[in-house]
């Protein structure tokens, strides 16, 4: 069994036990439950093989959903942690384990929690968007999906089998060599990583070709919605810098297992280059994350203001232009490496040239809103929190783009404020806004307005509770990663810190409320029209939740906000033009490839991990054919019968044909 | 935010503003104390001329930013507030998306706000470089630093002495930094000093810092390198120019000898306890550990 041990199961940690003791239970309970209920046929014929945009779309949001709780519970013990570890106290966490969990809660969060909303997100609202009946590589999306669980599993492997990394979040070398990390944590690190990066790669090939080939007729780039078009800059994104980060990857891993130099101490390594290249795909991936949040919050914004998106073509070029700058600036994460003057200085105009696309979407938002007739939902509020949030954020971000301000604030506690000011404010509020807009889409009734408040109330409160203190304890010497510090004057803060914390916890437990609370007064909510909020783009156009092949017929774009420019023509949404006959149509048959890939993936990984080598050939060997049985499926589709199509429609499309 | 929310009012208008004062309070009250809380210590409170040159561009592209971000906050509250659905006094224009003046402006705004800080941050940069000599007419102090799991050795070449977590210096005279490390990356920072550099292993880092007054700063890693990293923390004791000579000489009589040997037994992982000083160090020790990993194969790290 390689270096697998019993051993390697902490039994003598009883938070951890007890902890995945808990989650164990869980598990076993809903795998019970889901067996006695008969439920397996319905999931595996609905959900797991299932090559649907909206389907898988859903599943990302879920997976992400469930990470949110897993990241966060790492956030909650760090800032309890902090809280108690002033002068002489060294709080409840030794270091070893304390480093373990900096270290997963920025893993998790931004390649386990981020990237899946956000995936998630585009996943279900693009093929929508742009008029098509799904995305152009279906089975690859479901593959793509499918290898991002198998880097959760691992990752959650590593809580009770071995350990976690005890690097921080991108494993800087010489640290993360077998020298001074001769676990198994890096390890884990590195396999999750790499099969759900392939997977992040996968879905960025498949989105990317599907905005540029597959919209509906008549759709331009000048017609596509914007959403469409700040996906397909975070999608560019995704293609041009995952490969760096699998490549650096890669090269760490053939340092660890096959005793390569690539970036150790000795033999003419440099770990200098790691930590370029780890920041060549990691800024990018910062705006692979904001990108389509921004597209989120123009959707919402001129949708609950009644009105089309100000300055459109200045908003497009914005985010061109901020998708071509992400690759220019990858050093201001290193000023303090000694680069010298020029160089510093030319990355840290580079940075702050990136605020002036996104100084003006700023400003397009806010004369989007001028004019308009502001209906105040929840989605709304998101938005407008986040323009407040997110200038603060982007105000710090260029404070420390100025190199000698960074010789003070780099590695401080005003860095982890600054991007957590960006990421929750931009990310989260973005990921929330879509969840609440696009939740009647794909589930056919809308989210409880009250609790949907409330969960906006402790996200935004307990943002500025838990972050402003950082910016005042950055300025004051105090350094991120630490386990315990001696001055006592950082204490206060950091309580009202942890108070923060406790309200977006709250947020997070509301937001499970609202979920329940809404599922059960389904019926009082539910979306008949399938356009609960009189929106301007195409998905609006379908029933709520869409049917399988999304459109019965393939709608007709002549302009940018196509489905107002239709509700303009032809009255109001229930009115829309009724064809009488319909054609059959094919969409792609459930394909279970990803599921036994993903399978392939976790043995393969797992056997990597702890050097079981047999485990290893025979997860390879497995994956190969599974994909070589793929390679010759040719049954890739099913027909839909037009009398199919025609019963949909008569059932639950425009009110008109019912009559 | 909470004047912002139409669906709030009618029954609660009397009590809203109650409650959005004591927020508004609380809030003032809290961010007063953390402000003030903030510029006793650390880099808001300077002690030396690069960290004074440093917090001057903090508060100057701190105040031009604010009058940028200010109004857009303000604005974006009072248009969400005037455009409310419910508000028949206000305009609606459903299809008022573009004004060519406009776009000008808020393509300009952010330009100009840009140009103007990215002429700080270009000079800053080359006034503030670390390895750039500080403008001072006193000869500089050479202070060789290496960092070890998880301590800070200094070696002061010209004195022939060292020191373990504590540097002392004197006070106005510019003290001019060469920094390797011998395991993994760590980040030299004193914060009331000003900048910091990386500290790591076959390189040589340069910085150049000064203390003006005589007084015991905290000096820190900021880059993590492991279990020990919260206490490698050190003190930076500035003195006066003679009370450092007299240092320098009692340093000199007392402690052992820092040559290879001693140092092979140094560069063992350990928590960081306890000061320790070199009345002798061999010649040449920092070029060779900041070149010696080039060939050789480093220690395992003990679990």
């Amino acid at each position: 069994m390689g270096r697998l041990t019993w051993a390697a199961i902490p039994f003598d940690q009883p938070v951890v036990m007890i902890a995945s003791g808990t989650v164990g239970f869980v598990i076993f309970y809903v795998l019970a439950l889901v067996t006695v209920k008969g439920w397996w046929p319905y999931l595996w014929r609905e959900w797991i093989t299932s090559v649907d945009h909206k389907r898988i779309g859903v599943m990302y949001i879920g997976l992400a959903l469930l990470m949110l709780v897993r990241g966060f519970s790492d956030a909650m013990l760090m800032r309890s942690q902090l809280a108690l570890a002033a002068g002489h106290a060294q709080g409840y966490l030794p270091p070893e384990h304390y480093d373990q969990i900096f270290s997963a809660h920025g893993t998790i969060m931004i390649f386990f929690v981020a990237m899946p909303f956000v995936i998630g997100l585009m996943n279900f609202v693009l093929p929508l968007q742009l008029g098509v009946r799904d995305v152009a590589f279906p089975v690859l999306n479901s593959v793509g999906f499918w290898l991002s669980a198998a880097g959760v599993l691992l990752v959650n492997v590593s809580l009770v089998v071995g350990e976690f990394a005890r690097t921080g979040w991108l494993a800087y070398p010489p640290l993360s060599e077998v020298a001074y990390s001769p676990g198994v944590g890096v390890d884990y690190y590195l396999w999750s990583l790499q099969i759900s990066g392939l997977g992040t790669l996968l879905s960025g090939i498949n989105l990317t070709t599907t905005i540029l080939k597959l919209r509906a007729p008549g759709m331009g780039y000048r017609q596509m919605p914007i959403f469409c078009w700040t996906a397909l800059a975070s999608n560019l994104l995704i293609v041009a810098s995952f490969p760096i980060l699998t490549a650096t990857f890669a090269m760490l891993l053939l340092d660890r297992y096959c005793g390569f130099h690539f970036f150790t101490n000795d033999l003419g390594g440099n770990p200098m280059m790691y930590i370029n290249l780890i920041w060549s795909w990691g800024h990018p991936e910062v705006y692979i994350l904001i990108l389509p949040a921004f597209g989120v919050f123009s959707e919402v914004v001129a949708t609950f203001s009644g009105k089309p998106l100000f300055g459109r073509r200045s908003m497009v070029m914005a985010t061109m232009v901020i998708c071509v700058l992400s690759f220019l600036v990858w050093l201001h994460h290193f000023f303090t490496m000694g680069a010298g003057a020029d160089v510093n200085a030319f990355f840290g105009v580079m940075t702050m040239l990136i605020a002036v696309p996104t100084g003006v979407k700023i400003f397009n938002w806010l004369f989007t809103l001028y004019g308009g007739r502001i209906r105040f939902t929840v989605p709304i509020y998101w938005a407008l929190g986040f323009m407040v949030t997110f200038v603060i954020g982007g105000m710090t971000g260029v404070l420390m783009a100025i190199p000698p301000a960074d010789f003070v604030l780099h590695n401080s506690l005003f860095l982890i404020a600054h991007f957590h000011n960006v990421v929750i404010g931009g990310v989260v509020f973005g990921v929330m806004a879509g969840i609440t807009y696009w939740f009647p889409k794909a589930f056919g009734f809308t989210l409880n307005e009250r609790l949907g408040k409330a969960v906006f109330w402790c996200w935004f409160f307990g943002f500025y509770l838990a972050f402003m203190p950082l910016y005042v304890l950055g300025l004051m010497g105090a350094t991120r990663r630490m386990q315990h510090y001696s001055n006592m004057h950082w204490q206060p803060l950091m309580l009202v810190a942890l108070a923060g914390a406790i309200l977006i916890l709250l947020g997070i437990a509301l937001t499970g409320v609202q979920l329940a609370v809404s599922i059960r007064q389904r019926e009082r909510n539910r979306d008949v029209t399938g356009d609960p909020w009189n929106g301007r783009t195409l998905e609006w156009s379908t029933p709520s939740p869409p049917p399988a092949w999304n459109f019965s017929h393939l709608p007709q774009v002549e302009r940018a906000d196509a489905f107002w420019a239709m509700k303009q023509q032809r009255g109001t949404a229930q009115d829309r033009d009724v064809k009488q006959t319909y054609e059959r149509i094919h969409i792609p048959r459930n394909n279970p490839t990803g599921f036994f890939l993903a399978f392939c993936a976790v043995l393969l990984g797992f056997s990597l991990i702890w050097r079981i080598w047999w485990g290893a050939g025979l997860g390879l060997l497995g994956a190969i054919v599974v994909g070589l049985v793929q390679a010759w499926r040719t049954d890739g589709e099913i027909e839909v019968p037009a009398e199919k199509v025609a019963a949909f429609e008569r059932l639950h499309g425009p009110k008109e044909s019912v009559v | 935010m909470h004047a912002a929310s139409p669906d709030r009012m009618s029954p609660n208008i009397t009590r809203t503003p109650s409650a959005f004062a004591m927020w508004l309070r609380a809030i003032s009250m809290t961010s007063a104390a953390m402000l003030v809380a903030s510029c006793q210590e650390g880099v808001l409170d300077p002690q030396g001329p690069v960290g004074k040159a440093e917090r001057v561009i903090l508060y100057d592209s701190t105040a031009i930013m604010l009058a940028v971000i200010v109004p857009v906050i303000v604005l974006t509250l009072v248009f969400a507030w005037w455009f409310r659905a419910k508000n028949s006094h206000a305009r609606y224009r459903p299809d008022w998306e573009y004004s060519g003046r406009i776009e000008m402006i808020i393509w300009s705004i952010p330009a100009l706000v840009i140009l103007f800080l990215g002429g700080i941050a270009w000079t800053g940069s080359h006034d503030l470089d670390p390895p750039a000599p500080l403008a001072e007419s006193t000869a500089p102090l050479d202070i060789e630093v290496i960092s070890l799991d998880w301590r800070w050795l200094f070696i002061y070449p010209k004195e022939g002495i060292a020191s373990l977590n504590r540097l002392v210096v004197p006070a106005g005279v510019p003290l001019r930094f060469r920094l390797t490390s011998t395991t993994v990356m760590n980040s030299f920072f004193v914060p009331q000093l000003g900048s910091q550099i990386y500290a790591m292993p076959n390189m040589v880092t340069r910085l150049n810092l000064q203390a003006d007054q005589p007084g015991t700063f905290e000096g820190l890693s900021a880059q993590f390198s492991g279990d020990g990293f919260s206490d490698m923390r050190f003190d930076l004791v500035s003195t006066q120019p003679e009370a450092f000579q007299d240092w320098v000489n009692a340093t000199k009589t007392q402690g052992g000898v820092l040559d290879a040997k001693t140092f092979e037994e140094l560069d063992r992982p350990a928590k960081a306890d306890g000061v320790q000083t070199y009345a002798q160090v061999s010649e040449g020790l920092f070029d060779r550990i900041s070149t010696s990993h080039m060939a050789a194969v480093s220690p395992q790290r003990g679990q």
